[in-house]
């Protein structure tokens, strides 16, 4: 069987800000007819770079060296028209966020229509069919009234899948999908999955899928192809890559993934929970409401909707759901940054209702915060040192500054960062320096609780690991309840003992962990647990076929 | 890792499909409603600030009255009555139509209003339409060929037209093309016997141009024309400098825009891109704040006018301003702040149909 | 500050060096003023007698003498010092009253916002020049010296860029208030106070480069449009050059053109500079539009997560604006940061 796409030695070279970065460095790679190839790597391995070279649509400021054949034409090379002649009629591309990926005041017909007609299908109307196909192609219901729609009027999912519509438009041989899954929940990235399987089957296309997720490339991938740092480290069959790694590197990052059920999946008891419960929650929400109002015109919205949640001392309780669930809302809530519109909510024996919602310093001073995203938890006009200083300064000021410096540089080393780093900025730090600073932060004034806001999911999943061990030691040695809030239940099965589940606003499950994950009695759940795809491709396999065949 | 980024509760919280319509019709009307407490703020602050300093009429004629007179005048026109009072009544006045009569010639302003908004109104049309035909290719052009040399040399130009007043624009173009080469008259609409035939005739418009067309008179014509090309240039290219930036903005982010490239995936030309794909979303922000520019095309009608003796508006502001006649000061700058918010809410529907976000 | 000038290539680094070099140019003949004009603004003749009206240039008077018999160059160069008056006066006035507005609305939210925002629409829709002409009314009857001329001149641009600061500022709040790093702060309890002046404040102030420069050209502009309507500040309490291009109106039509020329220059030069200046500054602190290289259009995640070499926050697009503002991470990769991967 020939090869659809060749890459032989890829070079591409940056120019950047900081002078020429060689982002990918000798890759070769090729892809058959009908095959599905996962590249998988971390931010910054030059996966996303390979794809683009596939399609001629490197930035101005690259410069690539090798060959990129893709069916007997070098897109390395090639003339402006034969690019445009071949994008999307050998190969085409699906991206990340399909929100941006859609021209917002074109309707989506229109816009798969642009791909027909750039290469010479005549007849406004029958591009229009061609396109009212595509769209009942991938299941968009009743697309001969959706395709004159515009792309705010569906939802993520559906954007996604006419993407792929609008790719698949002109039958390439070849998808490059570039994190096609990564903006979505789980429940609706299990269905683009199972779509693009579909597609693979009926149109017999091939798929270079791009993504950090080992899940996903158990799921979908017939052979894995492992970049870190511009070079192609691994590539084996999936099956053989999963079982018997080669790569150290490959190793390290099958290791890192917390996964669902899975060896070490499930979190020791820590001497904090086998403490008698105590009979003052730290937090107890009963039916919780928070609303937002809605602006001009707009109607309010009740993110929250109900919730009652307790966290005794010493407890960590895991909050999970999928976007738009009101576990943030409920975490900000919690912590006084978010009004509370209805029912009570008492933290640290500090009653919240509609009336007040500023926290006392008392309460404050007890409360530990890490937020999601490292890169904006900090000032940046603050050395870290600085931040780290704000909690004593507010709450002791009687340290003085000698005494200060030296908390710091022991909460520095509590979360194992040198002490030299009081002196650094934020964005001198990786993302998984900041977080560590992040949770020093949060502990520094020896909190009762803990609220982690997804404080893993913007990092590549080998520093993930460190940090919820972070999290977990500092538990284990300081005791702080804990609220963990996460859409990913592999990691709430590391670290809560207690898991509440949230869908649209309301608690539709709670309980101790191993039961709620695994013996799941709310059918939300249930298809929650189903969806998420789990590193290993025979298991995967498995879970997929008990998925499809249940009622639903 | 994952980019599951939980959506804030400020943004669209449900990835619910929305349908149906009533939302543009609700928008318009909110944003119809939203001219009268603009207007009347605008109304109110300047008749208050004006009031600050005391009475127009002193101001403007205290130097030629006796104090016995001038108390005269002042108790007619109500001038010695409270505050609030004189207030109630010039909104009352205000909302009827009836804004009062000049203070040196005793002119009904209304009136003032006919005879002259149709000069400014020929004027500033010219111009925006001046600023569009150069504004809208060469911003296109810059955005194109971005950080490249034609894009550097229209940025500048477009910093340059912002840099020029437009009554020293007004003037050179004047020195050169009227004074030195006498290629086009110095200052005015029209010459002498173009002016009276044009107003002479019945049913006039008081739009020079379209009532020359209408006489069928050629040489008329010619000689409006003439007439307008400096002032309409002068003005034009103030406006057509911010034309051109937002333009090449707009244009610059919506090229590099993720459904650009996506297009561009599925083998859509450059040039297609260009001006397809990347310029109807561009259009949205350019309209928006080019209703914003209103205000500045109307402050610079007024120095055009007066440079070029075009008598509209702007020129007998001027004129009232110079003569201290306050009262007609007061009124016209206050039709020239109603005319802004009427076109912002133009601006805004039109906007709005544009953008199908709005629409649906 | 030296990275500043290694920005950019060809015109556009032209553009950031004129800029440059005008404005200092500007300042400089300002405050070298009584040394460089060869007369005094107000002086109508010498020793030996009156310049006589409308001389054309000659040794005596290199730019030639105005309708009233004033030195043209004198009277050019003295405006460079009105100009620069009330350049310092518009922006002092607006920046502490636009930004203190901006922070307050921004933070607190509430009636209190949408009063000032709504206040600062309705102004948007009054010409600047009309808000100008009515401000300089009200303060000087419009017959004014210098200070009563440069004081309405410098409140009326206030009153119209006060809004406008307090709209950028305003937006920058809103979006700041928001950053995770704020409500850390709030989490701590630190106090309002602290959090607006440490947290909030000195991460706002982003765009205030061009605003101060807009500003500072809409001072001059406004300034010399109120003199070209007879409406600014007397020729013998200063130089004023929109009051001299006033005077030479009926020159131009005479074919006279040094009247009009010169002073209509300095004021070109003068706001294309500081408009060049600040547009540059601009253009360094904005990712949107700067070069492709690190703005990461759409897909090019991954580039920018190789330039910041395993960093997976994205802050390579970020390294640019931290050159000119001292405000390391404020442009460009925190809000990108998140999507990243």
């Amino acid at each position: 069987m020939s090869e659809l796409l060749t890459i032989s030695d890829l070079h591409v070279r940056l120019d950047t800000d900081h002078g020429e970065v060689h982002a990918v460095r000798g890759v070769d790679l090729s892809i058959a007819p009908g095959e599905v190839v996962a590249l998988v790597g971390e931010s910054g391995s030059g996966k996303t770079i390979t794809a683009r070279s596939i399609l001629g649509l490197l930035p101005e400021t690259a410069r690539a060296t090798g060959r990129v054949d893709l069916g007997g034409d070098d897109m390395l090379t090639a003339g402006p028209s034969t690019l445009r002649a071949l994008r999307g009629s050998r190969a085409a591309m699906i991206f990340q966020e399909p929100s941006t990926a859609l021209n917002p005041v074109y309707s989506v017909g229109w816009q798969i229509a642009e791909g027909l007609r750039a290469h010479g299908v005549p007849g406004r109307k029958a591009r229009r069919a061609r396109a009212v196909e595509a769209l009942a192609d991938v299941g968009i219901p009743e697309p001969n009234v959706r395709v004159d729609h515009y792309p705010h009027q569906f939802s993520g999912g559906q954007k996604q899948r006419i993407m792929i519509a609008a790719a698949l438009a002109l039958e390439p041989g070849l998808l490059v999908a570039d994190e096609p899954t990564s903006a979505l929940d789980v429940t609706v990235q299990a269905e683009i999955l199972d779509l693009l399987r579909t597609v693979r089957a009926t149109h017999g296309t091939a798929i270079l899928m791009i993504t950090h997720n080992m899940g996903v490339v158990a799921d979908i991938a017939d052979r894995v192809a492992v970049m870190r740092q511009g070079v192609l480290v691994e590539q084996a069959p999936a099956l053989a890559l999963f079982a018997s790694p080669k790569h150290a590197y490959t190793r390290e990052l099958l290791a890192a993934i917390p996964q669902l059920g899975g060896a070490g999946g499930a979190r020791e008891m820590s001497p904090a929970d086998a403490r008698e419960p105590s009979p003052d929650a730290v937090v107890d929400a009963r039916r919780l409401d928070v609303t937002f109002p809605g602006r001009l015109g707009r109607p309010s919205f009740r993110a929250v909707h109900d919730v009652d949640l307790r966290i005794d001392a010493g407890e960590v309780v895991g909050l999970v759901g999928e976007s738009g669930s009101g576990k943030t809302t409920i975490g900000r809530a919690v912590a006084g940054l978010t009004r509370v519109t209805g029912g009570t909510l008492t933290v640290l024996g500090e009653r919240i209702d509609g009336h007040r919602h500023r926290r006392s310093l008392t309460v404050s001073a007890q409360i530990g915060f890490v937020f999601q995203d490292p890169a904006t938890s900090f000032n940046p006009q603050l050395t870290i040192g600085d931040s780290l200083a704000e909690p004593f300064l507010v709450h002791r000021p009687d340290l003085g500054k000698r005494q200060t410096a030296t908390r710091i540089a022991e909460l520095l080393d509590h979360v194992a960062l040198p002490a030299a780093f009081a002196r650094r900025y934020p964005h001198e730090l990786s993302g998984g320096q900041r977080q560590r600073a992040s949770v020093a932060r949060a502990i520094a004034l020896d909190p009762r609780l803990l609220i982690a806001d997804e404080p893993t999911s913007a990092l590549d999943v080998s520093v993930q690991a460190t940090v919820l061990d972070l999290i977990l030691r500092l538990h284990r040695d300081m005791g702080f309840a804990a609220l963990f809030i996460s859409h990913d239940l592999a990691v709430i099965e590391r670290v809560a003992s207690r898991v509440v589940v949230l869908h649209r606003g309301e608690a539709v499950e709670s309980g101790p962990t191993p039961q709620v994950l695994h013996r799941p009695a709310h059918p939300y759940t249930t298809r929650l647990l189903a969806a998420v795809p789990v590193p290993d491709p025979t298991l995967q396999a498995t879970r997929r076929a008990a998925r499809t065949t249940a009622p639903v | 890792m994952t980019a599951l980024v939980e959506l804030g509760p400020e943004q669209d919280p449900a990835a619910t499909p929305k349908t149906g319509g009533g939302g543009l019709g609700r928008y318009l009307l909110v944003r119809f409603l939203l001219i009268f407490p603009t207007v009347f703020f605008l109304v109110t602050v300047v008749f208050f600030l004006m009031r600050l300093t005391g009475d127009p009429i002193s101001s403007a004629l205290a130097d030629r009255l006796t104090p016995q007179q001038l108390q005269e005048r002042l108790h007619q026109a109500g001038y010695d009555r409270p505050l609030l009072v004189q207030y109630g009544d010039f909104l009352r006045d205000t909302v009827t139509g009836d804004l009062g009569r000049t203070a040196t010639d005793n002119r009904s302003i209304t009136e003032l209003l006919g005879t002259y908004g149709a000069a400014t109104i020929e004027l500033t049309a010219y111009a925006l339409l001046v600023a569009l035909l150069v504004g809208i290719p060469l911003g296109r052009l810059a955005a194109r060929h971005r950080d490249r040399i034609p894009d550097a040399l229209l940025r500048f130009g477009g910093i340059l037209a912002y840099a020029m007043p437009v009554f020293f624009v007004g003037l050179i173009l004047k020195l050169i093309f009227a004074v030195w080469l006498g290629w086009l008259p110095v200052a005015g609409r029209a010459g002498t016997s173009t002016q009276l035939f044009l107003q002479n005739r019945t049913s006039v418009t008081g739009i020079y141009l379209i009532d020359a067309l209408r006489s069928g008179d050629g040489g008329a014509v010619l000689d409006v024309l003439s007439h307008a090309v400096l002032p309409s240039v002068a003005l034009g290219l103030l406006v057509g400098g911010v034309v051109l930036r937002l333009v090449r903005t707009n244009l610059i982010g919506t090229l590099s825009a993720g459904y650009v490239d996506a297009a561009r995936s599925r083998g859509v030309g450059e040039t297609r891109l260009a001006n397809r794909h990347a310029t109807r979303p561009a259009l949205i922000p350019i309209i928006t704040v080019l209703g914003l520019q209103v205000a500045g095309l109307l402050g610079g009608a007024v120095l055009t006018e007066t440079t070029f003796e075009w008598r509209g508006l702007g020129y007998q502001l001027a004129h009232y301003l110079t003569v201290r006649d306050f009262v007609a000061v007061q009124a016209l700058v206050m039709v020239f702040a109603v005319v802004v918010a009427v076109t912002n809410f133009i601006v805004d529907v039109v906007a709005a149909f544009i953008d199908p976000r709005v629409r649906y | 500050m030296f990275a500043i000038f290694r920005y950019g290539r060809g015109v556009q680094r032209f553009m950031l060096l004129t800029g440059t070099a005008l404005t200092a140019l500007f300042v400089l003949v300002s405050l070298l003023a009584p040394l460089l004009a060869p007369y005094d603004f107000n002086q109508l003749g010498d020793a030996d007698g009156l310049f006589g009206s409308q001389r054309p240039p000659s040794a005596e008077h290199p730019l030639g003498t105005t309708v009233t018999g004033y030195d043209v160059l004198s009277r050019t160069i003295w405006g460079t010092r009105t100009a620069l008056e009330i350049i310092v006066m518009a922006v002092v006035v607006s920046i502490v009253l636009g930004v203190l507005l901006g922070l307050i609305s921004g933070y607190f939210g509430g009636r209190l916002d949408q009063l000032l925002t709504g206040l600062a629409d309705a102004m948007y829709a009054f010409p600047s020049l009309l808000l100008a002409i009515v401000v300089s009314i009200v303060i000087s009857q419009g017959r004014s010296g210098l200070f009563a001329g440069l004081t309405s001149a410098a409140i009326a641009v206030s009153v119209v860029f006060i809004p406008q600061y307090l709209r950028v500022v305003r937006a920058e709040v809103v979006r700041i208030k928001a950053e995770p790093f704020v409500e850390a702060a709030r989490v701590i309890g630190t106090g309002t106070v602290r959090i607006l002046t440490r947290h909030v404040l000195r991460n706002s102030t982003r765009t205030l480069p061009l605003i101060i420069t807009i500003n500072a050209s809409e001072a001059i502009l406004t300034l010399a449009a109120l003199g070209f309507l007879g409406f600014g500040i007397e020729p013998n309490s200063a130089a004023e050059w929109g009051y001299d291009l006033n005077k030479s109106m009926p020159d131009v039509t005479a074919g006279i053109w040094w009247t009009s020329i010169f002073p209509g220059t300095a004021i070109v030069l003068t706001v294309l500079g500081i408009t060049l200046l600040g547009e540059s500054l601009n253009d360094l602190a904005d990712p949107r539009l700067r070069r492709r290289a690190a703005a990461a259009s759409g897909g090019a995640a991954d580039a920018a997560g190789v330039a910041a070499v395993s960093d997976p926050s994205g802050t390579a697009g970020i390294s640019g604006g931290s050159d000119i503002s001292g405000a390391p991470g404020v442009s460009g990769g925190s809000a990108d940061g998140t999507r990243d991967e």
